[in-house]
């Protein structure tokens, strides 16, 4: 579907509506056109197109060497591209879903991580690890985790989501780019997410680490990223009822983490709250509050607060929609913003 | 007692020191090259008629499941099925060799072994309905929760018959697993526990011929699946997982031998997935219907069928009585799938912890919160505009 789709679009020179799903799919095949070393792998990658589809016709157009349905065995898969890329390939490795990501946790931390500082510089690992993430599908247990926070947790590791179709395209390929590996995390939700949008002429993307002003505002920033950004215009939009006038960044990723925007956006409105669905203890949103503060302190006219999925297991998918921060949970937040009102 | 006093563990410990033994005779560990087979050869007429006429009503039963369970994926009352039709012989024989004592530890296309278990057949969806993670008791039914995560249940399998043996408990754990599933590393690392420690355990592979889609041959350069049990130390047997007899027969044997103390087997039942992966799967973007039609013509049921009438212990009236049996139960379970289960949403919080946190008791109150003033984040037509 994706490859017959963009085709059309390129065609006529256009822009197009197309999926997430299909502009990962292009840069993926892009990638491989331009650069003989990237190959990609993983569980059913190959003639089935990966269960999302987001591999589709890779296969085909490259072959079963450069696009290769592994045996079923995540910590192998991963291991493999280490190997990989040490005789200087560039792998981009799928994993079907984030839960079944967990068995090559040994290799992502231990050697994906670490391998440049080990050597001395000597042996960068250029590996992206494409995840699947988040909930909000109605998929069954292990079909829905939020990792970001064990990721960002690793140092050695650069943590990307993509949040729009343009950053789908554009991300993926810096991150194949990149001599440093990259775990790429695609929100699952947006994967059927549509714009216009042009493989002829994508959007030119800034490097891994810039974050972006998705709508400007004065009362208060609300600091999110992937599957939470639909939900966060949402909630400035409905805001604007009430008088706020929410400005929203989206960070594309969390390693590395652009201080910059974010402390400049907060100065400006002087509030903040940090949106996203994965657990918040111990999760992004407390790493980002603390960063905050230490930069912003004279400039905060309230806390920084968090609205974040509960601390449970991500629940079952007829109880998912109680744990999903969705646009009421962030409006109370921004509600509570109103730290001198109250006390 | 230590696992050195346990009865036949010695034997299993180098002695003396430099003395490493190749094993002299490997043949007994080694599977037949061909499937082993009851139906339709002369091993049939020893098999015990009531025994087969069981069989014959559970597999019709568990068939008629897997289709009522995939039409209730069309209705949108359950999230997902990973049907096991053309797999039933698998699903019901792992299920009949087990005592009450004994544990199952099911992946998660395993509902079916479950059901024939004993287990209510609506609890046996409750995952897969999306409501709860595990709608039973796994201690009270002796079955482990159903298993997504690929192999992860199989060191499961091990700990538990290991630990019985240490309590002096007569217990045997058959764990089941797919054949893609036997390229993760929780399966090398099962079967070598099992085997180091005699642990009694017998794993059972269906070998339906895809993970999702890829075929068997891009999963394993081994002969078969059985094969890789010689490596362990332990016997692999290579069975028709179709002929429901013969995978009685071959689990019943091996279960026999965990109970004796012998140790551990891998038994790799040889079977084919006639429907898609799941209900949201296309089978045909990686198979053609000419493979799945050659098929059909070796269904487990037919088999047992040709045989039971065969011997003249199945007439019509037989067949119709059992068949009238698996609609009634259809009817019942497309009954009580059709009533939407009592949900709690505060049952989120009930158990993560044995004690809520300080943290969790805030997010409940929340929460409560939220439902009490009316959200319409919580409605059932918010969550569909959710997605
Ligand atoms: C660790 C892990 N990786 C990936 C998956 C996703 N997945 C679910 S089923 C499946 C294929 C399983 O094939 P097989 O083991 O042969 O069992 P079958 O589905 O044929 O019963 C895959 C890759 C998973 N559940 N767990």
């Amino acid at each position: 579907m994706t490859t017959a789709a963009v085709t059309a679009g390129e065609r006529t020179g256009r822009a197009r509506p197309a999926t997430m799903a299909q502009a990962l799919g292009r840069a993926l095949r892009d990638a491989m056109a331009e650069d003989p070393t990237v190959h990609v792998l993983g569980e059913d990658v190959g003639t089935l197109g990966g269960v999302f589809r987001v591999t589709d016709g890779l296969a085909k157009e490259f072959g079963e060497d450069r696009c290769t349905d592994t045996p079923l065995a995540e910590a192998g898969i991963l291991g493999a591209a280490v190997g990989m890329a040490m005789y200087g390939l560039r792998p981009v490795v799928e994993m079907q879903f984030d839960a079944f990501a967990y068995p090559a946790f040994e290799q992502l931390v231990s050697h994906v991580a670490k391998m440049r500082n080990r050597t001395g510089g000597a042996m960068p690992l250029p590996i992206t690890v494409r995840v699947p993430y988040g909930g909000g599908i109605g998929g069954v247990e292990h079909h829905s985790d939020s990792s970001e926070a064990y990721y960002m947790a690793t140092p050695g590791l650069h943590v990307v989501m993509p949040a729009t179709v343009d950053d789908a395209y554009g991300l993926l390929r810096e991150s194949i780019a990149s001599d440093d590996p990259v775990v790429f995390l695609e929100p699952k939700r947006l994967y059927w997410s549509k714009a216009d949008w042009s493989p002829a002429a994508p959007a030119p993307v800034e490097p891994i680490g810039r974050a972006v002003v998705r709508r400007p505002g004065r009362s208060a920033t609300l600091i999110t990223y992937g599957p939470s950004l639909p939900v966060c215009l949402e909630a400035a939009e409905a805001a604007t009822a009430e008088g706020w006038d929410l400005e929203v960044v989206d960070l594309r990723s969390l390693v590395p983490f652009d201080d910059e925007t974010v402390a400049a956006s907060v100065r400006r409105t002087g509030r903040a709250v940090v949106v996203h669905e994965s657990s918040g203890f111990g999760g992004p949103g407390g790493e980002i509050a603390a960063r905050i503060t230490e930069q912003c302190f004279h400039h905060l006219e309230a806390p920084v607060l968090r609205v974040a999925g509960f601390d449970i297991p991500y629940p079952p998918p007829m109880q998912e929609r109680h744990h999903l921060p969705g646009v009421d949970r962030v409006l109370d937040a921004v509600a509570r913003l109103q730290w001198e009102a109250e006390s | 007692m230590t696992v050195q006093e346990l009865p036949g563990a010695a034997a299993y410990r180098p002695t003396p020191p430099p003395a490493w033994k190749p094993l002299t005779d490997p043949a007994p560990l080694l599977p037949d090259p061909e499937p082993y087979r009851v139906l339709g050869t002369d091993a049939a007429a020893g098999t015990d008629p009531e025994l087969l006429l069981r069989l014959y009503a559970e597999l019709v039963r568990g068939r008629r499941y897997n289709a009522q369970a995939t039409a209730l994926t069309k209705q949108g009352r359950l999230a997902v099925y990973p049907s096991s039709t053309g797999q039933e012989a698998c699903e019901i024989a792992a299920a009949l060799v087990l005592e009450d004592r004994d544990w199952l530890f099911p992946s998660y296309r395993d509902t079916l072994a479950a059901v024939a278990r004993g287990l209510d057949p609506v609890e046996a969806l409750t995952l897969l309905r999306g409501d709860r993670h595990t709608g039973y008791d796994p201690r009270e039914h002796r079955i482990a929760p159903l298993c997504t995560p690929l192999a992860t249940q199989l060191p499961h399998a091990v700990g538990l018959a290991h630990a019985a043996r240490l309590k002096g408990d007569d217990v045997v754990a058959l764990a089941m697993v797919g054949d893609g599933g036997t390229s993760e590393g929780d399966f090398h690392e099962a079967l070598n526990f099992a085997a180091v420690w005699r642990a009694p355990v017998v794993f059972l592979v269906q070998n339906n011929g895809f993970a999702i889609s890829v075929p068997l041959a891009k999963q394993t350069a081994a002969p078969s699946l059985a094969h890789k049990a010689v490596g362990y130390g332990m016997p692999g047997r290579l069975v028709d997982g179709n002929d429901a007899a013969a995978v009685h027969q071959v689990l019943s044997e091996a279960v026999a031998r965990a109970r004796r103390g012998e140790g551990p087997t891998l038994v790799e039942a040889v079977t084919y997935r006639m429907e898609a992966h799941t209900n949201a799967d296309d089978a045909t973007r990686y198979r053609g219907d000419s493979e799945v039609e050659a098929w059909r013509a070796h269904d487990p049921i037919r088999l047992l069928e040709r045989e039971l009438t065969g011997r003249g212990l199945l007439d019509e009236d037989g067949i119709g009585t059992v068949h009238e049996a698996a609609e009634r139960m259809a009817e019942a379970l497309r009954e009580q799938m059709n009533a939407d289960p009592a949900l709690d949403p505060m049952d989120l919080f009930s158990h993560v912890y044995e004690e809520q946190t300080g943290q969790l008791r805030e997010q409940a109150a929340r929460l409560r919160a939220e439902l009490d003033a009316g959200n319409g984040a919580h409605d059932e037509s918010g969550a569909e505009e959710g997605r």
